[in-house]
This record gives structure tokens, sequence and C-alpha cells, in this order.
């Protein structure tokens, strides 16, 4: 089996049909999820459980119960993890332990019974939920992109083949021309989704126009905005669907070099990209003669060095090029002089995942869904204050509203500081949006005619204990840190801007700064190369915009109303409530808090000691350390 | 006098790629991994090899964030400073790990165990906020769990404690 190498299109459909055939194609499959987030949470273990339990069986049952174990890339729920999901029952659990997975095998896989504790409970309703897609979060979802994601095992080409793999390509080579690919790309009006939304069929088309023969294609897997993990699950998740979707790409183009730019904080999808291309490469999907076809084509993985920067295009193909990440002028276009001076089409992971679709069913398919500057789906990464986290794909032009309060359950608390106040959008090149535009369609023009963007696609929803100031300031540092120091404007401007910021959250502010922060703004906007310094000025200005009010209460009142800035406020304990039990006096660092651990007594807090960290509130039990 | 530092892995890690410039990131990546920082001898070893100037390999090990020229602690501490880990209190785990072990970020305990960075998103969002210890990602970190990292576990106020590091390796 491992020698197998499809010689042709054939082959690969009669292999295709034979596993669908195969006793493992019926087989009952115990999912565990271990993308990131539920790794971080213990799934490893409880993999490790699971076989275990298994393995205890005597081999009569194991052949009757006719299951198997699997790792599966993320599920996108990651607020509730680790993941087990037993297919085909489609049931689910959540925040499994590896105590948990006797009962897991005992009871659900032999004797059929769900265990209630391990059930998602439904916060809107309080019922249990036992079936994966009548969960809300997944219930609300479309998944184009992300639809194999969760469901195979990514380490094993047979799992994607059984799913469809590869068929596109398969079609693409034997009954489609180069440019009728691109003509259908083209057609399907697939606009990029890394952030700029730049139409991907016209970018192509470029490129192949560009003289000289030798071009290039890169995957864009440098997923630097903070708060976006979309493509990260896609590479882990998914690996062979990226490298199926360069394939097509590359035909079409008539290119027979790629290149996989990962961002070093990703080592997993490293990891499974790299087995991905071998496998494929074995099989005869990648290399030389690709299915019999006479296409050759081959990939190579880049590894990022944690510049963020590197996600601009040209800055990428100068870090490919083993060089320092700094981009150049845009009056020279990549798709005629890119990596090596050689003309190059760049799209992000989630672009080339769509190509795959759109190759197999069509670009009049493909059109159906979305808005009319906007077609197919988005993959969002859904975060900050909201109920459910995790990862959400839905058609473009959903609102802000329906996937914040639909799969994303709405705000995580309620009370004084909870409720919603902004979802901040497009990472540091976006802005942040006020409740009064939560109706807004989610697409790449409406949100942009907002003042923010929906980039590629990380939404961080903030409620009344996030400031807006300090998520200004946050950005800014962010981008001063990240600048490359090419550009002077971008450079000193964004300092400099991060310097009045600044002094506005430390209560020395004035009105004028706003004025100025305008004006720098602008000439940041003209005077930048990249999209860095050309959007870095967004959030700044969108938070202006709409929380005004925010940076006049701390100019005009030295008052943080989201209680956040540590100049402008004071840490108390409220005797009424505390009960003494002592465990802000062990999360004091600096020795702040006056009292002792006895009971019926109660502790205060010394101003001039406390440093405003705010360790003794987040540890209090009985929210008696208020901030004014 | 510093050390000599043993150039064998850095040799073996040169063996494994073409000696073409653009391999240089991925070289130093290596070394970074080996090293735990990358020493001037390497440096000038990959430039030779690679046929870079050395000022070219220097300005990429201090462009990139994954490159340090200083020794890096046995764990290092990555405390993710993206924006939901930001919302969700990072700002606060920082603030307590850097105080914990009387370090800055981006610095390294005089004993060589810990060293602490603010890095910006480490994609795992979902569980803010995040502190990445070498490999291992650990979500939802509170104070409690962030001085667990470190081994502090009962109160050390700053001003009666020396640096936490000593306390380490129980």
């Amino acid at each position: 089996m491992e020698a197998l190498r499809y010689q042709d299109v054939k082959a690969l459909a009669t292999h295709a049909a034979q596993l669908a055939a195969s006793p493992e194609a019926t087989q009952r499959r115990l999912l565990v999820c271990c993308g990131t987030g539920c790794l971080a949470g213990g799934a490893a273990a409880v993999a490790e459980a699971l076989e275990q339990q298994l393995a205890k069986l005597d081999k009569k049952q194991r052949v009757q119960l006719n299951l198997v174990c699997k790792k599966t890339g993320c599920h996108g729920f990651c607020e509730k993890g680790p993941l087990v999901v037993l297919m085909p029952e489609a049931i689910f659990y959540k925040g499994v332990k590896p105590k948990d997975c006797e009962a897991i095998v005992h009871q659900t896989v032999i004797g059929g019974e769900v265990i209630d504790k391990l059930l998602y409970v439904d916060p809107a309703t309080d019922k249990a939920v036992v079936k994966y897609g009548d969960i809300e979060f997944y219930k609300q979802q479309q998944r184009v992109v992300m639809r194999n994601i969760g469901l195979i095992d990514p380490a094993k080409i047979d799992d994607y083949i059984l799913r469809g793999g590869y068929r596109s390509l398969a079609k693409a080579l034997s009954s489609m021309t180069p440019d009728h690919v691109l003509s259908e790309v083209e057609k399907a009006k697939l606009r990029g989704r890394g952030g700029a939304g730049f139409d991907a069929g016209r970018k192509w088309r470029s490129c192949k126009k560009a003289a000289g023969d030798v071009r290039y294609i890169i995957c864009n897997g440098d997923e630097g905005d903070p708060g976006a993990f979309m493509d990260r699950s896609v590479m882990e998740g998914d690996p062979h669907g990226v490298i199926e979707g360069m394939i097509i790409g590359a035909y079409a183009l008539e290119c027979h070099h790629g290149y996989i730019y990962v961002r070093q904080e990703y080592p997993l999808a490293v990891k499974h990209l790299q087995q991905a291309i071998d496998d494929a490469r074995g099989r005869g999907l990648l290399g030389h003669d690709i299915l019999g076809s006479g296409f050759d084509f081959d990939i190579e993985i880049a590894r990022g060095g944690g510049a963020f920067v590197c996600g601009e295009s040209s800055a990428l193909m100068r870090s490919v090029e083993g060089k320092v990440g700094e981009p150049r002028a845009k009056y020279v276009h990549a798709t005629d002089k890119g990596l090596w001076d050689k003309p190059t089409v760049l799209n992000n992971v989630e672009t080339w995942v769509n190509v795959v679709r759109i190759i197999e069913h069509g670009a009049d398919w493909f059109t159906t869904m979305g808005t009319a500057g906007s077609k197919g789906t988005k993959a969002f990464a859904l975060v900050g204050k909201v109920k459910n986290t995790g990862l959400v794909e839905v058609e473009m032009g959903t609102t802000l509203r329906q996937i914040i309060f639909g799969p994303g359950g709405g705000m995580l608390s309620s009370g004084e500081r909870g409720g919603f106040k902004a979802v901040q959008t497009g990472g540091p090149s976006g802005g942040c949006l006020p409740d009064s535009l939560l109706d807004l369609p989610v697409d790449f023009d409406t949100l942009t005619k907002a003042g923010s963007m929906m980039g590629s696609g990380g939404m961080i929803v903030m409620d009344h204990s996030t400031c807006m100031v300090d998520v200004a300031r946050y950005f800014l540092s962010f981008l001063t840190d990240e600048s490359c120091g090419k550009c002077v404007p971008c450079r000193e401007g964004l300092w400099q801007m991060y310097q009045i910021v600044s002094r506005i959250c430390e209560g020395n502010g004035d009105l004028k700064d706003l004025d100025q922060i305008e004006d720098l703004s602008q000439a940041i906007i003209n005077g930048s190369l990249c999209a860095l310094g050309k959007s870095g000025p967004f959030p700044v200005q969108s938070t202006i915009r709409y929380f005004r009010h925010e940076y006049e209460a701390h100019i005009k009142e030295q008052r943080c109303p989201a209680g956040v800035c540590k100049a402008l406020i004071t840490y108390s304990i409220d005797k009424e409530i505390c009960n003494g039990c002592g465990a802000c006096l062990s999360a004091c660092a600096t020795s702040a808090i006056l009292g002792e651990r006895k009971k019926g007594d109660t502790f205060e807090i010394n101003e001039v000691k406390c440093d405003r960290c705010g360790a003794c509130a987040a540890v209090c039990k009985f929210d008696a350390v208020k901030v004014a | 006098m510093k050390p000599a530092v043993d150039l064998k892995m850095a040799e073996q890690i040169l063996a494994r790629y073409p000696a073409e410039p653009r391999h240089l990131i991925s070289v130093l990546q290596d070394c970074q991994i080996a090293y735990r920082y990358l020493p001037r001898d390497v440096l000038e070893l990959v430039a030779q090899r690679l046929g870079v100037p050395l000022s070219k390999v220097y300005g990429v090990a201090t462009f990139y964030k994954a490159f340090s020229l200083t020794p890096r602690g046995e764990k290092v501490l990555r405390v993710c400073t993206g924006t939901a880990c930001h919302i969700r209190g990072a700002p606060l785990i920082l603030n307590e790990l850097c105080s914990r072990l009387q370090l800055k970020p981006g610095e390294t305990t005089s004993d060589l165990k810990y060293s602490i960075e603010a890095v910006n998103c480490v994609g795992a969002c979902a569980l803010a906020p995040v502190v990445v210890v070498n490999d291992v990602a650990n979500g939802n970190v509170s104070v409690t769990k962030a001085r667990r990292l470190i081994g502090v576990s009962t109160s050390l106020g700053r001003d009666s404690q020396g640096s936490a590091a000593a306390k380490e390796g129980n």
C-alpha cells in the first residue's frame, strides 16, 4: 500500500472507490480534536486514554465494535475543549478529561448511552445538546473551506481522499485546460482572503500575461493579525486542501514551483504540511508528471522568522529569499516581478482552499453564496468576550450581529461591565465598530466604508471592561514594534502617535491631541509603502470616531470609564462583601493588601503600595475588589 | 573570557541545506533551536558557508523575532499579547511573571532558567490569555496558574523576596 503511486487520473479514482468500499469507510469513528486549542487543554492525554481503553477490550469485542480513534484538526469550538465526537452517531462531548475515557468507551461506544455531564449545555435554553449538528455554534455555520477539518486525520492522505480529496485536481488535469481553470476562477469572482480582497482571477491573469516562462506561486500562511487563527486551523487540520488548491493554481498558471510560507509560531502546521507534501509526492500528486498528465509542480515550505510585516506580500517574498523582510513600492507588481524578480502569485491559505471547491462545484455554485461584491463564505476567528469563542465560517454578507449573537452565543458576561461595546475586525489594520453598526453585513466593501475592514477574519468582541483608548494604544504599541523601519512616516509617526495616546491614558492628554492624531494619521497613510503603515492609524481613527466620549473622559475628567488605565484608577475592597478569604493577599505581588487571614476579618488596599495590576480583582470570587 | 562555542551542531545543520543564501533563515532557525541563541562564531560560520556577508547575516538575525543574540533560558515563557489575550488579561499575567522573576520582557534570569517574552498572537485566541512554555501552550492562564508555571506556589511579596527563580528546582 505504501508504494502506491497514481499513474493517472483513473488510478486515483479507482483507489478512491476502493477506499469508499473498504470496511474502514464504514467504521465508527471516535474523533479527538487535537487542534492547538484542545491540545493546550490536554487533548493528547485524552486520545491516549481512549486508545488505552480500546486496547483493553478483547479482540472479538474490538472487531464487533468496528471503531477507529482518530486525532483530528481543530473542530473550531475551542472554548469547550478538549472535544470528542463519536461518528456516525454525531455525539458531541466537550471538556473531556482522561478519566472520562473509560466511561466514553464503555457507556457510549459499547453501551450506546449518552453521558450527560459531558454534553454541551446551550446557555440560551439551559438544555443539553447531544448531537454535533444541533449545537447552535455549528448549526448556524456554512462550512465550505473548513468542510474537512475535524472530520479527518490530517496526517492521513487516505482520509482526505475518502472525503473526495484530489478529485478537483483530477478534474482539472483531465478535463480542463489551464486557461479553462483560470477562467473558472475569474468567473467565480474569488477575492483574496488575506485581507485586501483583491480579485484572485485578475491577479492570476496578469501573472500569466507577464513576460518570462518561470513563475512562482506562494501560499501566505503568515497569519500575523493578533486574534486570527483561521489559517492555522486549515493548515493544521486539512493540509492537503491547501496543497490541492496550489497544484490546481499552478496548473492554471503553468508554474512549476510553489512555496508555503508559515509563521514560526505554528510548528504543528509546519509538521502537518510537510507530512502532507511528502505523502502527496509519494502518491504522484506532486512532483514530476502529476497523475500522468505531464505537468510538473512541487512545493517547499518556508518558515517565517516572527515578523508581522512578513505577512505583506513583497516583504514575505524577500523573507523566502532569505533576506530581511522589508516591503517594497507597489508600482512594481509581484505578478510581474515577485519572488527572485519572477512573476509570482501570492494567495492566502483560505483562498487556495476555495480554489479546490470552485473547481469541484463550478463557479456558478460559488457565486450563489455571498453578496454582490464578495462571493462565497468567510472563516472568522471569533474571540474576546463572547460565550462561544472559536472558528466560525459563514456566508459573506452575514451581519456582525448574526455572527456574534448566533454562533458566538452572545456576550460572555452581563452586569455592570458586561454587555457589548465594540467589535474589532481586521487586526491592526482594521478598526473598532460600535453597537450601532452591528447590523452591517460583513463583506470586503461594507466594513471598509465604516472605517474598519474585514481583513483576514479576526473578530474580537469587547465589552465595557475594555477601554477603547487602551485598545488604540495597544495596537500602536504592536505596530511600532512591528514596523520594519523602512518608511519614516510609519516608523516615527506611529511611535509619536503612541506617545500621544499613552499620554491620554495617563491622564495628561489635551483635546488638541485628538486633532494632532488626525493630522499625523494622514501623514502616515500617505507616506508609507505597505499596508502596515497605510492602515496603521485605522484602529486609532475608528476609536476616536466612534468612542470619542471615552477619549474625552480620559482628557477632561481624568477618568477611565472601563477601569483599565492604571494611572486613572484606584482599587478598593468592599467591606460589605469581603469575607476575609485572603485570596487577594496571596495574589498581591507588592504587599499592598492589609489585614490578616482571619474569620470575620476583612482586607484593605494600601493605595501607595498598590501598583494597580488588578491581580486581586482577578482572583476575588466574590467581586469584593472594586475599581473606580 | 567567553567559553568557545562548539560549532559541531552548526556544521551538522549546515550540512542539511544546499549552500545557498536563500537558506539563511532556515539555517539560523535551526541554530537558534540547537544553541538557544545565535553565538557570534555561529553567525560567522554561517555567513562564510552560505556566502552571505556577515553584516547581512547580522541584519537578518536582528530583524526577526525568532532569533536572539544572547542565550535564552531553559524555559522560555512566551506570554501572548495578541488582542484577544490583551483584553482577557494578558498584561496582568505578563506583569505577574515579570515581577516574580524580576525580569523585563525579553530578558533571561541570570541562572539561565527562565526567559520571558511578550509575543504577538500565538493563534490560540479562544483560550486567552495564553502562555507558551517552550512549545506547550497553556490556556486560560490565571495569576495562580502563571505562578505555577514558574514554580512559585505561595505568596511571595516582591518586597520581602528576592528572585523567585531561586525557588525553582523543587
